[in-house]
């Protein structure tokens, strides 16, 4: 026993120095106040969360949610097709097909994003093409709306709801679909009443990823996005590489890290609740 | 009889491997019939043949005398039990029975009296709200039977539904089913590899290896009239006696007598061989003895009955001897 305990000690401290304090000292700095050159004073205060409260923040905030939201949505609707044709592809064309989904991590993701600037703004390479077909006369405003934010993040979370989506369907077992044939049900029934309810943990799993990495976008929305839409992410770089306001960039930081802390206890509720009987003690003998 | 499946001229292949070289089979109406033999020897993907949830590579298939061969599982009028029952976890017992119903658009109030008449005849009324996870493995496979049964099928496919049991419940199992089948007079094609399962459950057993029949007739005639060494082999125990290369005489080792070397007065037949006892194994309800033949390698092995006075020991010297009726000239 005291080896084992010995033997985690390397990732309990790594956890400890490299998440715990630092997670500790932006919870400090939240309530901590500033003096008018950025430097921070630890003064308890909960004037960092009630400025949060003021119109223009709360704004930002419900913005910000229903863009996460239209996200997970889409990535979802484009994610789901996506991830049962690569599992329904013949073995051998399975991994090729992961490893497409997963290519353009290996590209920086600024650099990705710029790319979709290239291609989307108004001298880029829709507008040229356009324009040089003759279907339109003027470039069309591509870039710098919600759209493109949209696009933009879109494009970069598809993967996280591909990803536990294929496994979900990987690990389905195909007798489930025999008997359901079976049983008379036609393809798209037996997909509709066991394969979709059996890979649900799947994509809930893909939603909570995709709904956090959005709520905390900001390259995205400040390459594609332009001034005007600005999300908390932003709003939260701002504070501490413009304004220096650590701590209100802080309180920031916190209710964005409890509304995902929330989200992912939700997940877990319902995935237990939906396991149902498997950890119930009244299994029979 | 009426005939309710027929198998014409199947053949199988699994890319270039030859599952099934030719087959046909005919399945009367109410009849229970098994198909024997180890695995690998074609006999599940035949039951998935009638399925639907395999082509055969050439060769026709008749249900109730309509060619169903290229019909979709959920256009058959059958059913299976899957080997590991393939109960619907996101569902429970009532969902899983009822779900059949519910893809044939059978009305509401008739789904319900159907659910409730296999539930009493599965003795599962006690649990239709559990999930199958919360259900014991001789309980899932009752749902598995029920929910194949409320379909009222032409015939109801069974893939080793008891392999995943423990002995004392399968043989429990096996008389329940046997019984739930006379009752109904369903046809009941029933796979098995456990020789004594198909024996003691089946009107007919059809005995498979690699991919053909070997032998099929009455549980009976195969015990006691193999027709292969194959057979007799896998079915119960069997002792061969190589008469000449296309002869082979099977002993059962029940019918297998031992006496002393040098007895007098014999009142039986003269024994044909004589040799030595190398093991005597205690089975409860008999002694195996086996004997080492003289100037062969060949040991032999008897069942002794303890109403014989005699028990043997290991270095005795032994005659082997056995009415002629019960020498069985079986193919190689």
């Amino acid at each position: 026993m005291r080896k084992g305990k010995l033997l985690v000690a390397p990732a309990i401290s790594w956890l400890i120095f490299f998440f715990g304090v630092p997670m500790l000292i932006v919870i400090a700095v939240s309530f901590a106040a500033r003096t008018p050159y950025g430097q921070v004073i630890f003064n308890f205060t909960f004037a960092n969360y009630q400025r949060f409260l003021e119109p223009l923040y709360i704004r930002i905030f419900v913005d910000t949610v229903f863009t996460a939201l239209v996200t997970t949505l889409i990535t979802f609707c484009m994610g789901y097709p996506l991830a049962y044709s690569i599992s329904k592809l013949p073995h051998k064309w399975q991994q090729p097909g992961l490893i497409l989904v997963m290519i353009p991590f290996w590209i920086n993701f600024l650099i990705r994003s710029y790319a979709w600037v290239v291609i989307l703004r108004s001298q880029g390479l829709i507008n040229t093409l356009l324009l040089k077909l003759g279907w339109i006369t003027q470039p069309l405003p591509l870039l710098y709306n919600d759209y493109a934010v949209m696009l933009g993040m879109v494009y970069a979370l598809l993967p996280f709801m591909v990803l536990p989506i294929y496994v979900s369907i990987e690990q389905l077992d195909h007798r489930l679909l025999e008997a359901a044939s079976d049983l008379g049900a036609k393809p798209f029934t037996a997909f509709r009443k066991v394969t979709f309810p059996l890979t649900l943990p799947g994509v809930a799993a893909g939603s909570i990823l995709v709904f956090i990495s959005s709520l905390g976008m900001f390259v995205v929305p400040d390459v594609m996005g332009g001034a005007k839409s600005a999300l908390i992410g932003n709003l939260i770089q701002n504070q501490f590489l413009s304004a220096r306001d650590w701590p209100f960039g802080s309180s920031l930081s916190i209710v964005l890290a409890v509304l995902a802390l929330v989200l992912i206890v939700l997940y877990y509720k319902a995935i237990q609740k939906q396991e149902g009987g498997t950890n119930n003690e009244e299994k029979l003998a | 009889m009426k005939e309710m499946v027929r198998l014409q001229g199947i053949t199988k292949k699994f890319g270039n491997n030859l599952i099934i070289p030719h087959i046909d089979l005919t399945i009367a109406d109410g009849e229970f019939i098994t198909l024997l033999g180890p695995s690998g020897c074609g006999k599940t993907t035949l039951l998935r043949m009638i399925a639907g949830l395999e082509e055969p590579t050439s060769g026709q298939i008749f249900l109730d005398n309509e060619d169903v061969t290229t019909f979709a599982p959920y256009k058959r009028d059958v059913n299976m039990v899957f080997q590991n029952y393939a109960l619907f976890p996101h569902m429970n017992v009532e969902e899983n029975i009822r779900f059949g119903l519910l893809m044939k658009k059978v009305p509401k109030e008739k789904q319900n009296e159907r659910i409730d008449q296999v539930l009493y005849l599965t003795q599962l009324e006690d649990f239709r709200a559990r999930r199958p996870q919360q259900l014991s493995g001789g309980q899932q496979q009752r749902v598995a039977i029920a929910r194949a049964l409320v379909n009222n099928p032409k015939v109801l496919l069974l893939d080793e539904p008891l392999g995943a049991l423990d002995y004392q419940l399968r043989k429990n199992l096996q008389l329940e089913l046997k019984n739930l089948q006379r009752g109904l007079g369903l046809t009941f094609v029933y796979v098995t590899h456990d020789q004594e399962e198909a024996l003691t459950m089946s009107d007919r057993i059809v005995v498979m290896n690699a991919g053909r029949i070997e032998q099929d007739s009455t549980p009976d005639n195969i015990y006691h009239n193999p027709s292969s060494r194959f057979v007799a082999q896998f079915i119960g125990e069997s002792n061969f006696f190589d008469l000449d290369k296309e002869n082979i005489l099977a002993i059962r080792p029940e019918k297998l007598n031992i006496c002393e070397e040098e007895e007098e007065n014999f009142v039986h037949p003269l024994p044909e061989y004589y040799g030595t006892v190398v093991d005597v194994v205690f089975y409860g309800t008999i002694d195996k003895v086996f004997v080492r033949l003289d100037n062969s390698n060949q040991t032999v092995v008897a069942y002794q009955y303890f109403d014989d006075v005699k028990r043997w020991c290991p270095d005795e010297r032994v005659g082997i001897w056995w009415y002629p009726q019960d020498a069985v000239s079986v193919k190689p």
